[in-house]
């Protein structure tokens, strides 16, 4: 064989392995599939609509097992009261499990701050959750892939492999997560992934009697709260982390963090 | 990226059962109006028609095999969640008459006055 023959069968093979393997990738439909899945789950809060009675707190904390003397929760409601005096207070005591029954501002350790009834400016409430996001910081730092997003959307945590390190808790920019005071695990929110796979509302959604908390296939073009996302003015939180958080808000507040 | 994961943990979760039914807003009372329906219908026309059924009664959970009865929540606190008054002009709350609990008949369960399915202030006990 001449030196001119065997460089160009080299370079014939060397091409035609690389062909197939690079086609191969292109026509993996599993890929194709996971990068667009039919269904993708995301959260629509209405904070004009919520009157802060923490229905949805209590139903989320029954459904799931979270204990509820424990101040840990999965979704909480926080309130706002601006003055006139132009002064800012946000509180959530107990993630606002048994609502808003006083209209002092909890500071916490026992102490509440007295607001004159003539001096409240605007305050209003709004309820979070986890915002499922796109690219999740959580996910992200498990040292055990223990946490990760379904093909759904939803963001899960293993409670089997979870090591309990925190490194998701500390890593979430939105405080979704907390420590399982029984189970030892990290733990969130799921959307109900157990009542979704069964065609069920999530909890938070069902008990919400003023239509505040709604969930949609945003996949889905005509899904009547994806047509909202699409078509009104919907914010999202710390849209400057990156995260890009999967739950809108409609009427959201500069000071909503 | 970074979801490497054991693919049965989305089983385990699917397979967690559930604990309410569907009476939330979308389908309102729809699965109480099986076995309950002339109560449930009656029971949505008024005012708080827009309360899902288990807020006050309780999940569902296997009912009626397990548990026979539901735990009815009368208790003056679920009431207060939304009618304690508070003088937030600005939200939803406005619309809803409150009162203040410290001076309100205190001690008193509110359901011994008020009627929770007809909350009209005529359909006082």
């Amino acid at each position: 064989m001449e030196r001119r023959d065997f460089l160009k069968q080299c370079i014939m093979v060397i091409a035609g392995a690389s062909v197939p393997l690079s086609a191969l990738t292109l026509v993996d439909p599993k890929k194709v599939l996971a990068a667009n899945p039919s269904i993708q789950w995301a959260f629509l809060v209405d904070t004009t609509r919520c009157v802060g009675c923490g229905f949805c707190v209590k139903a989320c904390k029954t459904e799931n097992d979270i204990p509820f003397d424990a101040n840990v929760t999965r979704t909480w409601v926080e309130r706002y009261v601006y003055t006139k005096d132009d002064r800012r207070y946000v509180d959530s005591p107990k993630g606002a499990l048994n609502g808003y029954t006083d209209a002092r501002i909890d500071l916490g350790k026992g102490e509440f701050k007295e607001i004159d009834k003539d001096n409240v400016g605007k305050a209003f409430f709004v309820p979070k959750l986890c915002n499922h996001c796109a690219s999740p910081a959580c996910t992200q730092v498990c040292p055990v892939g223990a946490t990760y997003k379904a093909d759904n959307g939803v963001v899960l945590v293993d409670r089997k492999w979870c090591i309990g390190c925190g490194y998701c808790i500390m890593a979430c920019p939105y405080a979704a997560r907390f420590f399982h005071p029984v189970l030892k695990v990290a733990d969130k929110c799921t959307f109900c992934f157990h009542r979704l796979s069964k065609g069920l509302d999530s909890a938070c959604v069902n008990a919400c009697p003023f239509g505040a908390r709604k969930m949609g296939n945003i996949h889905d073009k005509n899904d009547p709260i994806t047509q909202i996302i699409m078509n009104e003015r919907v914010g999202v939180l710390k849209d400057e982390f990156g995260t890009k958080p999967q739950a809108f808000y409609i009427g959201l507040a500069q000071e909503v963090r | 990226m970074y979801s490497y994961h054991r693919k049965s943990n989305e089983t385990e979760w699917a397979n967690q059962p559930a604990k309410y039914g569907t009476t939330g807003r979308e389908k309102l009372h729809e699965f109480c109006a099986e076995c309950h329906g002339d109560v449930v219908k009656i029971r949505t026309e008024k005012l708080h028609g827009t309360i899902p059924c288990e807020n006050c009664h309780g999940p569902v959970l296997n009912h009626p095999e397990k548990p026979e009865k539901l735990d009815i929540d009368r208790s003056r606190e679920l009431c207060l969640r939304c009618h304690t008054s508070l003088p937030y002009t600005t939200s939803e709350r406005k619309r809803i008459p409150g009162i203040d609990p410290k001076t309100h008949n205190t001690g008193t369960p509110c359901v011994s006055c008020h009627n929770p399915h007809n909350p009209s202030l005529e359909g006082m006990k």
